[in-house]
């Protein structure tokens, strides 16, 4: 039994939330795996530092909540700063290379970024930026399958808007797949 | 998700928060009336019903507050629909009023709780378990309730519809004592096609307007209900009252309203208690747990059993009627009995009460706000163990 545990981090508004639901969601429909997520409720969902866990296991989840998570995904230099002592040692950091400057960071930890807002903004629409991380997401590690990550998509974005938002994960599994094809990553699925 | 639509019941794997969940579950219970005055940490479960509702064939009437919400459902049972009301400990302090006419006109009706930190405003963005006993004993008066605990979305689902079944055999309001991570936490929840969904229907009377009696209970102490309209004569009154339903001040028919009130929840316990028992069986210690506390314990129990301690977990999905007789026999098997909850003391007093000095008894209280540490209650093992 292996337990992966997630963290997303960023500010109220980013679509924090939503990614982690796309991500719980496509580990737990699509893939049938089990996925928990939870949320940071209160103010701090609308507009400060907010945080989405998800913990994605072969075997049903007990414990709900992410201490020490094996992969962070940072939209905000705050969100980085608060959350990066919790990465285990040898964890994944993937950023918005925009907004974040990885500073002082731990020894061992692999670490991508992307300019998700940037590519969100040639969609004309800056929102998807977190769609455009699921996908970079997706690329970057094999926890959710890319089938399952595009499915959740498509089911959790409001209707409507499916064509933009399958269009920003590509964008971010594009730009994830041309790295890989440089630096090879490690795949960040370890027993707890 | 798998397929599903937006009408009715929906069929399929969802991935849903325990409050949309127990929102889905209402409505394949068959609720077609919900009233509620929307309160953190409770809100997603009324939203979703006003969503979902005039697809499904309910309605969702956002009252003035939780008394007239409290209220509201009960004319709307005499008035033939199934009802619910849903709120957080704030509001429950309100209703509890009419839980108690609830209880005494046996009216079938489920009361949803979200709890969250208190007393008062308390922390209503933040988890507690601190209403277990209001639960049982909130309302004034002798009377009975059944409760029940759901630890996960997929719970909040299928035990909100047995929340319903129950209400219905037994005629009383029945509390469904969710909490805030189990109501904000998402997870995959499977709904199965409404016809193999085990559903009560209302136990309305086979008698003829001339032969039936409102409060006449049969063998299982329950009586048959009507509602408006059918053409029976009936009186529905807060209070002591007869078989016709008519106020009878008196001690002898106090008693035996009272006692029949009462005793169709002691006397069926048996048939209502649900709970899972892991490894009860040789254990020295046993914890018991029930709602988000037993996620977090199962850890602990995991831990404490790597370290070689022979334990047990009983986590408790009905926690009213406490399950008393399986507490005593366990309280003459064990060296402990551990019992964590996010209160200061509430369930562990009855745990205390049934243990009557056969074994320790180790409370792992939490003031509330956030779940336990898994060490804290982990070590509490290890000392009950000793």
């Amino acid at each position: 039994m292996s337990a992966t545990e997630i963290k997303i981090g960023g500010l109220g508004g980013q679509g924090v939330i939503l990614a982690g639901m796309i991500i719980g969601r496509g580990a737990s429909i699509y893939d049938n795996k089990y996925a928990t997520l939870t949320q940071a409720f209160g103010p701090e969902a609308r507009g400060s530092a907010c945080s989405a866990q998800i913990i994605v296991s072969g075997a049903p989840v007990a414990y709900p909540y992410v201490h020490h998570p094996h992969i962070l995904v940072v939209m905000s230099q705050e969100a980085y700063v608060r959350f990066v002592p919790e990465l285990v040692p040898d964890g994944l950091l993937l950023y918005e290379s925009d907004l974040v400057q990885p500073r002082n960071l731990p020894a061992g930890v692999t670490h991508y970024g992307i300019p998700s807002t940037r590519f969100a903004e040639e969609f004309k629409r800056p929102m998807v930026s977190n769609i455009v991380m699921v996908g970079f997401f997706g690329a970057m590690c094999s926890l959710v399958t890319v089938g399952a990550l595009r499915q959740s998509v498509e089911a959790s974005v409001p209707p409507g808007t499916e064509t933009l938002n399958l269009a920003a994960f590509d964008r971010g599994l594009q730009f994830g797949r041309d790295l890989f094809s440089h630096k090879p990553a490690t795949v960040a699925q370890r027993p707890t | 998700m798998v397929s599903g639509k937006q009408d009715g019941v929906l069929t399929g794997a969802f991935y849903l928060d325990g409050d949309h969940a127990c929102a889905e579950g209402a409505i394949a219970a068959g609720c077609n009336f919900v009233a509620g005055y929307p309160i953190t940490p409770s809100t997603e479960i009324v939203e979703r019903l006003a969503q979902r509702f005039p697809q499904a064939g309910g309605t969702f009437i956002q009252m003035e507050d939780e008394i007239a919400s409290s209220i509201a459902i009960q004319g709307a049972v005499w008035g033939g629909a199934k009802a619910m009301t849903v709120s957080s400990g704030p509001g429950i302090s309100l209703m509890m009023e009419h839980i108690g006419l609830a209880a005494m006109a046996e009216v079938p009706c489920v009361i949803v709780n979200v709890q969250r930190g208190g007393p008062s405003t308390g922390l209503p963005t933040l988890p507690a378990q601190a209403d277990m006993m209001q639960a049982r004993w909130g309302s004034h008066g002798d009377y009975e309730i059944i409760a029940l605990c759901p630890n996960s979305p997929q719970e909040c689902f299928d035990l909100v519809i047995r929340a319903f079944n129950l209400s219905e055999q037994y005629r009383l309001p029945v509390l469904f004592m969710m909490d805030e991570v189990v109501g904000h936490m998402t997870e995959k929840v499977v709904i199965p096609p409404r016809e193999t969904l085990t559903i009560v229907p209302r136990r309305y009377t086979q008698l003829s307007p001339a032969e039936y009696l409102p409060f006449r209970a049969g063998p299982d102490l329950v009586p048959d209900i009507v509602k408006a309209g059918d053409g029976y004569r009936f009186h529905v009154t807060g209070l002591t009252h007869d078989e016709r339903g008519y106020p009878v001040m008196n001690a002898g028919c106090q008693d035996g309203l009272v006692r029949r009130l009462v005793d169709k929840v002691r006397k069926n316990a048996d048939k209502i208690q649900q709970f899972d028992a892991d490894q009860l069986e040789g254990a020295d210690v046993v914890v018991i747990s029930y709602g988000i506390t037993s996620r977090v314990t199962m850890r602990s129990v995991q831990e404490a059993r790597a370290r070689g301690v022979k334990v047990g977990h009983l986590r408790l999905i009905v926690v009213w009627p406490f399950p008393e007789t399986l507490i005593r026999k366990l309280a003459t098997q064990v060296r402990g009995l551990v019992v964590p909850e996010i209160n200061l003391g509430q369930m562990v007093l009855e745990v205390e009460r049934c243990a009557g000095g056969h074994c320790k008894v180790v409370p792992v209280p939490h003031a509330g706000g956030a779940v336990h540490d898994p060490a804290l209650i982990t070590e509490a093992i290890v000392e009950a163990a000793r």
